[in-house]
């Protein structure tokens, strides 16, 4: 203990800045605030690369803690594009009006219901809503018809979910916006007295397929990507798909946009193309997430319904409200 | 201003006092000002819902029973350790210290991805309860050894049984070791995330979390620390009380002499057994467990590359946090032994608050107040590193002022009158005095930060990995085997601590006085 190690701890301090510099891919690179899965991300970004030699630097966080990030940083943000999981965290940035309008080359390949009508991003990917049910507690013919039912007091103790998820959440504004808010409130108050909670949609898959608890709301992929690595934590278990336009249905878009004050505008504009482009749905339907493709062009395939046979409801992609969400479920107790 | 006025020479070091203490007052004065700006509308509305009620409920429940259990299992231990003809006790003291090398994040991570029975209150005191158990050991082992062998001799002369002896003339004079402990464990159960998030049992600390998660800095969120910190405070106030003002002093130091060791005779297979059953579920759960997944994890992939990146940025934020804060403890301790005035003990004391300030409190305030005041810090590194000074700051404190007490202020005044000027004197004289107290605080607080996991998790600097959350964003999404050699890392790297409390605490040495305060360094 003496002034050596000071000073090497010192130095070592001192080295620390420069060590988070080199972390990043330099200048030249295209910043994204990614709040999608890592891997698959870095799967298209990687390819990118290859094809155009535009070099990408991901920054990776959660849906809302990247939004607040690009709303807090405003004009300073070194971000040139954001991703997201869900569409809440797009619209909270697009109400701020941090983004410009895409190009209509990269528009046009998606289809209308699934971007804003003005244009400042789009969907490149989406996730369905499903109840996983353990097999040996529920019978398909038990299963409701209804997301709503479940609120009901026949399920009580039988229905799990992660309500501090941005995943859930994005479901609840999808409620909102379909039923409203009185209703909405309703079912988060049913939810509150029947169900269980737990962090994050993994563990909620654990908890149904162990039997820990009968149900559980969480996005398809969670189940079918277990059941393509070993199937540990779903094969005792499987998934309802509620159709119908049921607020059960609802698809929740991961959304891609690129900011007004980004330092790599074109280069920008050329990775959100190709995000949406054939080759790069491709990556994505090829890879191991098992999220939907948007471009009609690619299909998802694998053992996974058709988006087309999913029947969900029309929710205007720009009117989920997150803040009015994370009120509603303070008021429920679910926060 | 009095005293800058009577000490004209000392106020840049009272500037720097100042702005230390300014600085670690920034989480509780957030809180306080915040809530004391809502409204009292809002401020009801908020903190009078069923949700806040419940939150108590559960904090509560779990505080009282992973006290309670972890006094029996901690005194009970000590006590077969030091005082009975146990055998092999360097053993069992190694083995009841080392639930400390585990951090509960870490333990729980090994419970939970055994078995999801733990997921429930019991399964959260039973799992909390093994990783703090030796808080309460270790003092408890501390004031046992120091123990003089006259007043159980005297109480027995006087015609009590050996128990009855022991009872009335020893444990008394183990309150303290007791108290400090079982406040310890408190402050640790309020302040616990991780482990609980894992566990599925919801808190105030997994609340406020789940509030940032989806709200971001929202009142909410604010209330919900409010009652948290207050918990904290009442805590430490009630443990004050209970300590009360009596003393178990006693005269000539040198007459110690250790009482006799209790036979067990026919229980010593049972005391076997029973500490053996303990060990098993404190290091052998967690320690399969980890095996297990390690070698699970590796049959996919050894991810090198991730697992370096990330012990380099780990080590290189304990390093400079360690800096920062040994830097901030400097003048605090430097004013509190050489310029010893109200306002600087004051100012002292004030860089304990601390202790009762948990991480997620600690990181919730910087966030918002980062991107309200000066929203060019907002998550970057400095604001991360100022998180773990302000936490771990106590810790800095402690060994530099026991250092600085024992260097004579007269090298100085030497140093002065032979024409040094104050600055060299500093450089010269002091720091070279204090280099062994600040290399022990460094060393500590490096430890404290290589394993923190709350403040991290809210705090780093985005695309910035350490252990602590490579570990959190495999074993949340549990990706069990992904976790594991994250979790070996992060366990690596709590032994040096552990080791240093356990010799410290060793049957027949150290000083009962000052293992509570040692504990309260390093746990």
């Amino acid at each position: 203990m003496s002034f050596r190690l000071i000073r090497a701890l010192v130095a070592a301090a001192l080295a620390l800045p420069l060590l988070a510099a080199c972390g990043g891919g330099g200048k030249d690179s295209v910043v994204v605030y990614n709040a999608q899965h890592e891997e698959l991300i870095d799967a298209v970004a990687k390819a990118f690369t290859k094809k155009t030699g535009i070099k990408v630097e991901l920054r990776n966080a959660s849906d809302l803690e990247l939004a607040n990030q690009l709303v807090t940083e405003g004009k300073r943000s070194p971000a040139d594009v954001f991703l997201t999981e869900n569409s809440p965290a797009m619209a909270l940035v697009q109400s701020k009006g941090l983004f410009d309008t895409l190009d209509a080359a990269t528009l046009d390949r998606i289809p209308a219901a699934f971007r804003p009508a003005d244009g400042s991003w789009v969907g490149f990917a989406a996730r369905s809503t499903v109840l996983v049910y353990n097999k040996d507690q529920v019978k398909q013919s038990d299963l409701p018809a209804s997301l709503m039912d479940l609120a009901k007091p026949a399920w009580k103790g039988k229905v799990s979910f992660s309500p501090t998820g941005a995943d859930f959440q994005a479901i609840v504004a999808g409620v909102l916006a379909l039923k409203g808010e009185a209703a909405t409130k309703a079912w988060l108050e049913g939810l509150k007295a029947n169900g269980k909670t737990y962090d994050g949609n993994n563990v909620v898959l654990k908890s149904v397929n162990n039997g820990d608890v009968a149900t559980g709301i969480v996005y398809h992929y969670y189940w079918y990507r277990d059941q393509e690595e070993a199937g540990d934590n779903s094969d005792d278990s499987a998934l309802h798909f509620f159709g119908k336009q049921d607020p059960g249905a609802f698809l929740s878009v991961s959304g891609a946009g690129v900011l007004k004050n980004g330092k790599h505008q074109a280069d920008a504009r050329t990775f959100v193309d190709y995000l949406t482009s054939e080759a790069g749905q491709k990556i994505i339907a090829d890879s191991y997430a098992l999220e939907y493709t948007l471009n009609p062009a690619v299909q998802l395939g694998r053992s996974v319904p058709p988006l087309a046979s999913l029947q969900a409801p029309p929710v205007g992609i720009s009117d989920l409200d997150s803040q009015k969400v994370i009120e509603l479920m303070q008021d429920a107790n679910l926060l | 201003m009095t005293t800058i006025r009577v000490h004209p020479r000392l106020s840049p070091a009272l500037l720097a006092g100042i702005v230390v203490v300014g600085l670690t007052l920034i989480p509780l004065g957030y809180v306080v000002w915040e809530t004391a700006t809502m409204g009292p509308g809002q401020l009801h509305d908020l903190l009078w819902r069923p949700r806040v009620g419940e939150l108590l409920g559960n904090t509560l429940k779990l505080l009282v029973t992973v006290v309670a259990l972890t006094v029996v299992l901690g005194v009970a231990g000590a006590i077969l350790v030091v005082r009975t003809n146990l055998g092999a006790p360097m053993l069992w003291h190694a083995l009841l210290s080392a639930p400390l090398a585990v951090p509960a994040f870490v333990n729980s991570y090994g419970w939970v991805s055994l078995t999801s029975q733990v997921q429930s209150y019991w399964g959260a005191v039973l799992v909390v309860s093994l990783s703090y158990f030796p808080l309460v050991y270790l003092p408890v082992v501390a004031s046992l050894a120091t123990l003089d062998a006259a007043p159980e001799e005297v109480a027995r002369s006087l015609g009590r049984g050996r128990a009855r002896a022991f009872a009335g003339a020893a444990l008394p004079r183990l309150l303290p070791g007791i108290l400090g402990g079982a406040l310890l464990v408190g402050l640790h159960v309020l302040a616990e995330f991780g482990a609980l998030q894992l566990l599925g049992y919801p808190t105030f600390t997994t609340a406020i979390y789940g509030q940032y998660r989806s709200a971001f800095a929202s009142n909410a969120g604010t209330v919900l620390s409010g009652v948290l910190v207050t918990l904290c405070i009442l805590l430490l106030l009630v443990e004050l009380l209970a300590r009360g003002r009596r003393r178990y002093d006693r005269v000539g130091r040198s007459a110690g002499r250790p009482p006799e060791p209790f036979r067990l005779g026919a229980w010593r297979p049972v005391a076997w057994a029973a500490l053996l059953g303990l060990t098993a579920l404190s290091l052998g759960v967690p320690g399969y467990s980890l095996v297990h997944w390690l070698l699970v994890g590796s049959s996919t992939e050894f991810p090198i590359g991730d697992l370096s990146t990330a012990l380099v940025s780990t080590l290189s934020l304990a390093a400079a946090g360690a800096v920062l804060t040994v830097l901030m403890a400097l003048p605090l301790a430097w004013l509190a032994v050489r310029r010893r005035t109200t306002v600087s003990t004051a100012l002292e004391r004030a860089g304990y608050i601390a202790n009762a300030l948990p991480g997620i409190v600690v990181a919730l305030a910087l966030i918002t107040v980062s991107i309200r005041v000066v929203p060019s810090l907002y998550q970057t590194l400095p604001v991360l590193l100022l998180a773990y000074a302000i936490l771990f700051l106590p810790r800095a404190l402690v060994s530099v002022r026991s250092s600085l007490e024992q260097a004579p202020p007269v090298l100085e005044d030497v140093s002065r009158s032979l024409g040094q000027s104050a600055w060299a004197t500093l450089r010269r004289v002091t720091l070279p005095l204090v280099a062994p107290g600040i290399g022990a605080g460094a060393a500590l607080v490096f430890l404290a930060i290589s394993t923190e996991l709350t403040a991290t998790l809210l705090l780093s600097p985005i695309g910035t990995t350490t252990l602590a959350t490579e570990f959190w964003s495999n074993s949340s999404s549990v990706r069990y085997g992904a976790a594991a050699p994250y979790a070996l890392l992060l366990v690596l790297a709590a032994i040096p601590a552990t080791v240093m409390l356990s010799l410290h605490a060793r049957p027949g040495r150290a000083s009962a006085a000052e293992i509570p305060r040692r504990m309260e360094l390093a746990a």
